[in-house]
Parts: structure tokens; sequence; C-alpha cells
């Protein structure tokens, strides 16, 4: 396992500590840098690497374990969790959270479905281009 | 041993002008408590009556089991406390005040005393005099965690440092509590220091406790609220709200005591929620002692 000192804990980000925790573990997940099964480091152990409080670090791992992002075994530690689809749910959980958010913000500017749905496919198309333009 | 490594009940002390009133106070072993408020509150007083260097006029203090100020020799072995007012002697190199802790405390580390003058980046031939104010503070605190104590009490450890000398105080202090059995009491205003180490925080104000509770619920209570409040709408008072600031159509609501059903509440009342944002500790800070201040003059 690689050294977990690579999770950054940032004072610019507005959120709180432990959703900044909690999202670079989901990433790693994700992306597949931690594998399924594979062993994660202590609470303590991470609040050491972090330079953080123990508190924070066990409130992410409560809330990552109420996800089913990791399993928790008394004693052993805990562990990514076994489960095929977690890097995609992650993701589609991601994706949810910002749709909700267009959609709150498309009703507080007075937007349609079909206006919102329209601004979509214009930023899906523009994403699109940047694409090419990279690949 | 207790579950405790400090433990302060109805502790009081009357000066002249300023008196600390039915502190209250205990830490779990294990756990690092940030203490807080503004200057003057009593932080300072408090520590100094549970290192025993000022005796209470009421109330009972231990610290690591033992009863204080009658046995604080006992409970010094194993307590390392640093505070500004600690003079090193200056005309002495750094190296020989670590012989000196050395020969008094038998648990001395010389290993992870050579650890930290490289962390730290000082030199044991280098004497006192020559030091910088931070250089002061992390040679003191050298010859403290060297010692391996138990309990740390450190009174305003990161106060006058530059960011990086800031850093690494708080990193090996968070290294410490790698050690389940270790705790660290401190005070600080620096509410960021607190906000990223604390497992716990207390609040003082004018000598009182406001709160003393676990850092992630204490911060998960606070919330700020962003609301369009259309014409004609009145917001309502809503329990755990402590403020509400309006300018214009948009206000600004505070509360001490969210719950998820909050925004819902301002929803149905007619006004909209354009944003929940979760507040730092420093604007809770600001917004606690104004609020306290008000209901205590109320």
């Amino acid at each position: 396992m690689d050294s977990v000192a690579n999770l950054l804990i940032s004072q610019a980000d507005k959120r709180p500590m432990y959703l900044q925790i909690m999202e670079q573990v989901k990433q790693r997940v994700a992306i597949g840098d931690w594998a399924q099964g594979q062993p994660i480091p202590s609470i303590r152990q991470l609040a050491v690497d972090l330079g953080v409080s123990v508190i924070t670090v066990k409130r992410a791992y409560l809330e990552l374990e109420r996800e089913g992002v990791i399993v928790t075994q008394h004693g052993r530690g805990s562990f990514v969790a076994e489960n095929r689809d977690l890097g995609t749910r992650i993701r589609e959980e991601e994706l949810g959270q910002h749709l909700g958010q267009a959609a709150r913000i498309g009703a507080q500017l007075g937007l349609g479905f079909e206006d919102l749905a329209s601004r979509l496919r214009a930023t899906c198309d523009r994403v699109a281009d940047k694409k090419e333009e990279f690949v | 041993m207790t579950d405790f490594a400090v433990e302060l009940s109805g502790v009081g002390k009357t000066y002249r002008f300023f008196s600390l009133d039915n502190i209250c106070l205990k830490v779990p072993s294990g756990t690092i408590m940030g203490l807080i408020g503004p200057n003057g509150a009593g932080k300072s007083t408090t520590i100094r009556i549970l290192m025993g260097l000022v005796h209470p006029d009421c109330g009972e203090v231990r610290v690591l089991g033992h009863r204080m100020p009658a046995e604080q020799v006992a409970a010094k072995w194993d307590i390392g406390f640093a505070s500004e007012d600690m003079r090193l002697y200056e005309s002495m190199t750094l190296g020989w005040h670590m012989n000196f802790v050395q020969s008094i405390y038998p648990n001395w580390d010389a290993a992870y005393a050579k650890l930290l003058l490289k962390r730290f980046g000082l030199v044991a031939d280098q004497k006192i005099k020559g030091l910088s104010h931070g250089q002061r503070v992390k040679a003191t605190l050298l010859l403290m965690l060297a010692r391996r104590p138990k309990l740390l009490v450190l009174d305003e450890p990161t106060t006058g440092l530059d960011p990086v000398a800031r850093h690494e105080i708080l990193r090996e202090l968070t290294d410490v509590m790698a050690d389940e059995g270790r705790t660290i009491l401190f005070s600080s205003h620096n509410t960021h220091d607190v906000e990223q180490i604390s497992d716990r925080i207390t609040f003082i104000d004018r000598g009182r406790i406001i709160d003393s509770m676990d850092k992630e619920v204490y911060l998960d209570r606070w919330r700020r609220l962003r609301l369009e409040v259309p014409s004609g709408v009145d917001l309502p008072a809503l329990p755990g709200v402590i403020e509400v600031k309006r300018s214009g159509r948009l206000a600004v609501a505070i509360a001490n005591a969210f719950v998820a059903d909050l925004p819902n509440a301002y929803e149905s009342s007619g006004a909209r929620v354009h944003a929940v944002e979760n507040m730092t500790l420093e604007e809770i800070f600001v917004a606690n002692v104004e609020y306290s201040r008000e209901e205590v003059e109320a």
C-alpha cells in the first residue's frame, strides 16, 4: 500500500475536514488506487499522517462505513468494501449531487425543464469538443 | 489510572478585577483538548490552576489522578508544561539544557531528542541568547517532548510563530498522539490550529466555560443559512437560531443547534433557502462570544 500522506487537507477548501478526507478516500477507491478488500490506514495512523485530530478521521471513517465504501472489523482495522460496482457507484453519487445542485440553481433562476435540458446538452457538446482537442 | 487526564470541578478563583467562575473541565486520556477564548478570558489562569501554580479558592483539581496542588510533585513527573513566560538560561547552550533535563528525568529519550533537533532545525551548541522567538519555542518544546510525558500542557504554543514553525509544531503535537496513552491540553486564540488538531474544544469567555464538547459534534451544530425573503414574508423565530441579519431581501441566519429540518421550516414560512453553509471555528468563535455576552447581559 502506498503511503497515505498523499491525502491533502486544504485550508482553501471551505468544506469541513472530515468531508475532504471522505472525498479523497472515495476518489482513490473510484479510480482503483485502493482496491476492494485492501486494508486502509488505521484512524490514528491517518490522523498522524495528516496532522489532524483523531476525532476528525474517526468521523470520516464512520460516514464512509455508513455509505458502504469501507468496512471496519473490530480489532483488525478498516478495509475498502468488497463491492464490484463501488467505483461506479461513487461516481454516480457524485453525478447525482451535481445534478441536484444544477436543478436547484435552475429553479432559483426560474428555468423550466426544457431550458435546463438544452443547457445540459450544450455543456455536453462543449466538453466533448474539448476532449477532441486534447486527445 | 482514571479515564480523564485532567478533571476540574467547580473551580473558582477571584482576583480584584477578574474571576474564574465554576470551571468544570474534563479531558479524556488519549485526546487533544483545545482551550479557546479571547484575550483575558481565563485560559492561562485555568492552566496555571491545573498545573498547581495557582491555588483555587474553591473546587477540585485532579491531573493524571493526582490531586492538585497537594500532589503536584508526583503529578509533574509525567506532565510537560510550556508557557510563554518560561525562561531558559540565556548564556547556556541548548545542549546544556538537554543534559540538564536528562539528568532530572529518567524517561529522557536521547534518540528522540536528536530527531527533534533535526526536525526543528536547531543546533545543540548554540546559546539560547542567539535564538529567535520561534527557535526558543521549539527548543522549549524539544526539552519537554523528549521526556515523553503522558500529559502535555501548552499555553499558547503557536503564538507569534511564522507559518513554517507553526506547522512544524502542530505536526509534532499530532505525532505524539500516535501513542494512545498520551494527552494534550493546549490554549490558543488561533482558531485554525484548534480546529485542525483538537478532538475536543472548550470555549472560555470572561472567566466562564461557555461550551466544552467533541469538536466534530460542535462544528456540526453551527450553520449559516443564506435566505431570500420575498416582501410581505416575515421570518419566523425558529429554535436553534441565534442571529438573523437582514439586508434588503437577503437574510443570513446563524444556528447553533442546527437540525436537518431547519431549512424546510424557513421554506414553509415563504422564504427561499439559497445555501446552508458550514462555519469555520473562527466564525463560530466570534458569533458565540457575541451571543453568550448578550445572553449574560439580557
